[in-house]
């Protein structure tokens, strides 16, 4: 038996696969501005060496790297559930790719910090700067230059795993897809066409970023 | 002035500085010599504070840097640091380097910031690398460039730490002629260093480190002419 292409469906719900297509685009930069902010907190926190909180951060981070990224999102819907935390799916995946992220990228900063010398964070002092305006002005630039890339590389891959959305109700570009195809029975012409619209969203990405550094880094 | 006065610091249970006892008087140039691991550099670190000691004092104009409610940020605008290793800031041009501190932590405004750096970039012969990044520049235009980013904080002190060790062979004089400019303008130095041509010609004073304390002080004439003590003789005797 032949298959026959029907486009005619997918076309006519387009402009719902784009929408979808945003939130994906949306929940992934926000868990990425999170992730950000909390993995140079967790870097922050271990190099510290502080032992009380060590093990909490190292926790986090070889949790979020060493497990599928599909039971994080789960623990924040079924296993939250099970205390009565009830999130909504928006905030499931939020959470979920959050974490995740924030794992990822402490290990990076963790790196990125190691790799100015120390030197660099003295002849700050030296001058006169707090420890803040030092870490501000001088150390964080430059990391921020060295897990640039690794960044990048984290947000594509938030986007693509924002698809795992859809096991855990979520409208986003993967589930709102499967919503309508199987409301129209063409699931293979829906899911070509969504495959196409991510590769075009993770193609903008690296394109823009490639911007922002040129933009960025004169150095 | 700096007045230290039976100064201890230990890394852990290794005894670096061993009761050092040293003055440093307005205008003066004091080097700094000894072999390495003499404590030389814990020395300077302790004095702006960079490190904690643990006896003795050192006041700088009559503040104890180490007393517990000494404002450091505030202390260490007065004392200009070189360090050995080169480490101008990668991330901003030279003339970001220089005005940044005078910026944000004296407060002076964008516009006067910049007229400063470029004042002192032009004083150690960098007034043409303004909008160029430390990566572009020699080890020595980068020392030079160090040198320029304390200036311009108008210290009361340069503290100088082996400035021109790590650099090619060719490229030291640069750094010496700009150190040796500042002396002539009576800029108050501590200069820790191997030139012992500048330690002759510019200093008032050589101070000879020998395992965490000063074997022997005195004017250049003495040390490099006439040392009292033996282990000097016997040290000068090697890097020369
Ligand atoms: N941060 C540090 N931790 C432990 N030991 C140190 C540290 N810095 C220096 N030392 C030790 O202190 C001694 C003096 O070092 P330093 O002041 O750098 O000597 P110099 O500058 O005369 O070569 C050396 O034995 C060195 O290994
Ligand atoms: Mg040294």
């Amino acid at each position: 038996m032949e298959y026959t292409f029907h486009w005619r469906p997918v076309f006519n719900r387009l402009p719902d696969l784009l929408e979808a297509g945003l939130i994906t685009l949306e929940v992934s930069a926000l868990s990425m501005v999170i992730g950000i902010a909390l993995g140079l907190g967790l870097a922050l926190i271990r190099m510290s060496g502080n032992p009380a909180i060590a093990w909490f951060t190292i926790g986090w981070i070889e949790i979020a790297r060493n497990t599928p990224a599909l039971l994080q999102l789960f623990f924040f819907s079924f296993g939250l559930g099970a205390y009565g935390i009830h999130l909504t799916p928006y905030m499931v995946v939020l959470c979920g790719m959050a974490f995740n992220n924030a794992g990822y990228l402490a290990e990076s900063f963790r790196g990125g910090f190691a790799a100015i010398p120390d030197t660099q964070m003295k002849a700050a002092r030296s001058l006169g700067m707090t420890a803040t305006q030092a870490y501000l002005r001088i150390i964080i630039p430059q990391v921020l230059r060295i897990v640039y890339y690794p960044m990048t590389n984290q947000m594509v891959w938030a986007v693509l795993i924002s698809s795992l959305g859809m096991l855990v109700g979520f409208h986003e570009l993967a589930g709102e897809t499967q919503r309508q195809a199987f409301r129209s029975f063409r699931l293979f012409e829906f899911f070509l066409v969504t495959a196409v619209i991510y590769y075009v969203i993770v193609k903008i990405i690296i394109l823009s970023s490639r911007l922002i550094a040129w933009r960025l880094f004169r150095y | 002035m700096i007045e230290i006065t039976d100064l201890h610091k230990s890394y852990g249970r290794l005894e670096v500085l061993k009761g050092i006892d040293l003055t440093v008087h307005k205008g003066e140039v004091i080097s700094i010599i000894g072999a390495s691991g003499s404590g030389k550099s814990t020395l300077l670190y302790c004095v702006n504070g960079l490190e904690s000691i643990q006896g003795g004092k050192i006041e700088v104009d009559g503040i104890d840097v180490h007393a517990k409610g000494t404002d450091l940020n505030k202390l260490r605008q007065r004392l200009g640091m070189v360090f050995q290793q080169w480490n101008a800031f990668p991330h901003l041009t030279a003339l970001e380097n220089v005005a940044l501190a005078p910026r944000i932590v004296k407060g002076l405004s964008k516009g006067d910031a910049r007229a400063v750096a470029e004042r002192r970039l032009v004083h150690v012969g960098l007034g043409d690398k303004l909008d160029v990044y430390p990566g572009k520049l020699s080890g020595g235009q980068q020392q030079r460039l160090a040198i320029a980013r304390a200036l311009a904080m108008e210290p009361d002190y340069m503290l100088f730490d082996e400035a021109t060790s790590a650099l090619d062979p060719e490229l030291v004089g640069e750094v010496l002629d700009t150190m040796r400019l500042l002396a002539e303008e009576g800029m108050t130095m501590m200069v820790v260093t191997h030139e012992m041509g500048f330690a002759r010609d510019v200093s008032d004073k050589v101070a000879y480190f020998d395992e965490g304390r000063v074997e022997e002080i005195g004017p250049p004439e003495q040390i490099f002419g006439a040392p009292h003590s033996e282990k000097t003789r016997r040290f000068l005797a090697k890097v020369r």
